[in-house]
């Protein structure tokens, strides 16, 4: 059996965090050691999602664990569940994003914009994982400008009929139901924009596996197509309102990610620090070259950062304080750390690092989807750039 | 069904232990504690068995610093209804002491089954469990694998060297779970939320006379690097003097 993850942890960071949220990070530590961990490289080799783990993930409280107790979910701090995305993306990015989308992005927005009608149907059978949802905001010619997004919503007059398709989208081929996000307006009117509660099943929705992907391999990500779509009046998320109201999910989910990274860059410095001082090059470990020990100082250093970094923005967000802007910086820059940190790693573990048994080279192909999705690092560099300079590069 | 866990806070199995400046204890900075492994089947087998009756009250008992609140919490996430602390600062390494002020506790608190685990991973004394029993005048069964309740009575496995022994006992009694006896529970997040609502009692451990001490604490020696004593058939004879009068094994 493989060795426990016994974590990183050099500036004592453990000890800021409160008695259950140390309760939790062990809870899902251990989850991953047990149970992701033995299972993720076939399923990352063969392309495919561990759905069977969803059952035990949902029964342990991993969905939306920071929306409260009465829809069934957990009523975690935000640093509480950031410690949950940190853990899983430990193990992979991929299941990590499984679990995003269904908190962030999916029973985010139905508590947030939802009737109590709407939140009490779907939160409670979202927590259980009885539901898988997707979030359908990106389109093929709309990624970073999102508010360009030609998928239409028309009233009629006992519902809505939603045309229009959906590319990258995380969960798409498993949900049951997905968040659409569509113009009820003029296609240039981005204040038109509405969330749209839609079952996979619906006549005229479809799903289809995007192949042929080298990254987030244990993840699915499909494209939606919606022709005709007819849903009833209560499919509206009656809160939305604008593009502002998708761009609040994305704040959520880009939260979970900051701490994501950190979860990856340690399981690969963990990894490349056990092997260095195991593997003997010129009659000694290389862990005793100063080469290593460079890349090793460097890996800790920027790990340690970035758990200071999202912890001051978890508190932050627990006071109800923490700004877009601010969950762009961390967003930006520990998956950017995390990117670098998996690749010296994997550089680190010589020709072995490149074999699917050791875990950086799949880190870091996974993270370059995860510098890239969310926000690209380039966007939240110009959202940074607009919040120090109050001049915006793209609008 | 009320049936009591007494567990103990120990030291991570995979800490790097560092011994402390007495040289008789181990230094704790930078330790982590967990609760200590045996315990947790001890944890599992209270809550199935609670599960199984349709009801009851588990109540976990620690013996330890206030520290050790933080490892009851884990009980109690994991489903306990309760805790108690037996607050003391050190614990002795002396069994029969720690025994009796747990005897203490547990004497008028009417539980069917009391369960340890069988032995604690940081001191491996196997006593604590044993000698409660004989102080509570219970039957005691060790490291059991399996166990079956029925009624007034209860029937265990016990995994003895080659062979499995079972065995019968009338309740209540004093039972020590083995490896194997069930698989522990991961506390789910929101029994963590739900565990810090319950309530845990702190008194003073009632520990009476110490009369064992630890007086010194050494690592075990490094291993020496090995040594190659020659190549092929050669090599044999001077191979077989160096295991005979060196290693002594032949």
């Amino acid at each position: 059996m493989a060795p426990r993850f016994e974590g990183v942890d050099f500036y004592d960071v453990g000890s800021l965090l409160s008695e259950e949220e140390r309760a939790v990070q062990r809870t899902v530590r251990q989850w991953v050691d047990d149970r992701l961990m033995p299972v993720i490289n076939q399923h990352y080799l063969e392309g495919k999602f561990p759905l069977a783990l969803v059952p035990e993930m949902a029964e342990l409280g991993f969905f939306g664990a920071n929306l409260p107790e009465e829809y069934g979910c957990a009523g975690l701090t935000n640093i509480a569940y950031g410690l949950i995305m940190q853990e899983l993306e430990r193990g992979d990015s991929g299941v990590r994003s499984f679990a995003s989308v269904q908190g962030a992005l999916v029973m985010f927005p139905i508590h947030a914009f939802g009737s109590e009608e709407q939140r009490k149907h779907w939160l409670p059978k979202m927590a259980s994982g009885e539901v898988i949802g997707c979030f359908g905001l990106t389109e093929p010619d709309y990624g970073s400008n999102p508010g360009g997004l030609i998928t239409t919503a028309r009233e009629t007059k006992d519902g809505w009929v939603l045309n229009g398709a959906k590319m990258w989208i995380t969960n798409g081929s498993t949900a049951k139901v997905a968040i659409i996000w569509a113009k009820t307006g003029a296609l240039d009117d981005a204040a038109s924009i509405r969330g749209f509660i839609v079952p996979t099943d619906t006549p005229g929705f479809s799903a289809r596996d995007q192949k042929g992907k080298l990254s987030l391999r244990a993840s699915d990500t499909s494209e939606l197509v919606l022709q005709d779509v007819k849903v009833g009046k209560d499919a509206l998320l009656p809160g939305s309102k604008g593009l502002k109201s998708p761009l609040s999910c994305l704040t959520q989910a880009r939260y979970g990610i900051a701490w994501g990274a950190v979860g990856a860059a340690m399981g690969c410095y963990d990894e490349a620090l056990q092997y260095a001082k195991q593997r003997v090059m010129f009659r000694k470990p290389i862990a005793a070259f100063q080469l290593q020990q460079q890349r090793l100082a460097e890996m800790l250093s920027e790990i340690t950062k970035a758990q200071l970094l999202v912890l001051q923005l978890g508190r932050l967000k627990d006071q109800g304080k923490a700004t877009p802007q601010q969950v762009s910086l961390a967003k930006r820059n520990n998956v950017n750390v995390a990117c670098d940190i998996a690749r010296e790693a994997r550089r680190l573990l010589g020709a072995n690092g490149i074999l699917v048994e050791y875990t950086a080279m799949r880190h870091l192909a996974n993270l370059e989807s995860v510098y890239t999705y969310e926000g690209t690092h380039d966007m939240h560099t110009l959202i940074l750039g607009e919040a120090i300079t109050g001049i915006s590069a793209f609008e | 069904m009320k049936i009591a866990v007494c567990i103990k806070r120990v030291p991570d199995t995979e800490t790097r232990i560092r011994i402390g400046g007495d040289g008789a204890s181990i230094d704790e900075g930078g330790v982590k504690f967990i609760v200590n492994p045996y315990d947790e089947f001890a944890i599992e087998e209270a809550l199935q068995r609670k599960e199984k009756a349709g009801g009851g009250d588990v109540v976990v008992i620690a013996l330890g610093p206030d520290a050790a609140q933080e490892t009851i919490r884990g009980a109690l996430a994991m489903g306990a209804d309760r805790g108690v602390l037996l607050k003391a600062d050190r614990l002795p390494a002396d069994a029969l002491a720690v025994a009796k002020a747990l005897a203490a506790e547990l004497k008028d608190g009417a539980y069917d089954l009391v369960l340890f685990g069988k032995m604690a991973l940081d001191d491996y004394n196997h006593g604590v469990g044993p000698m409660v029993a004989e102080l509570l005048g219970l039957p005691c069964v060790t490291a059991i694998s399996k166990l079956e309740l029925d009624g007034g009575k209860g029937v265990a496995e016990r995994e003895i060297e080659g062979g499995v022994e079972v065995v019968e006992f009338a309740l209540p009694a004093v039972l020590t779970a083995e490896k194997g006896l069930n698989t522990p529970r991961y506390p789910a997040l929101k029994g963590i939320m739900a565990a810090k609502k319950k309530p845990i009692e702190t008194r003073p451990a009632a520990l009476g006379e110490v009369r064992v001490s630890v007086t010194s604490l050494g690592l075990p020696p490094d291993r020496k690097a090995g040594r190659i004593v020659g190549e092929g058939p050669d090599a044999v004879p001077e191979l077989v003097r160096l295991l005979r009068t060196e290693a002594k094994v032949l």
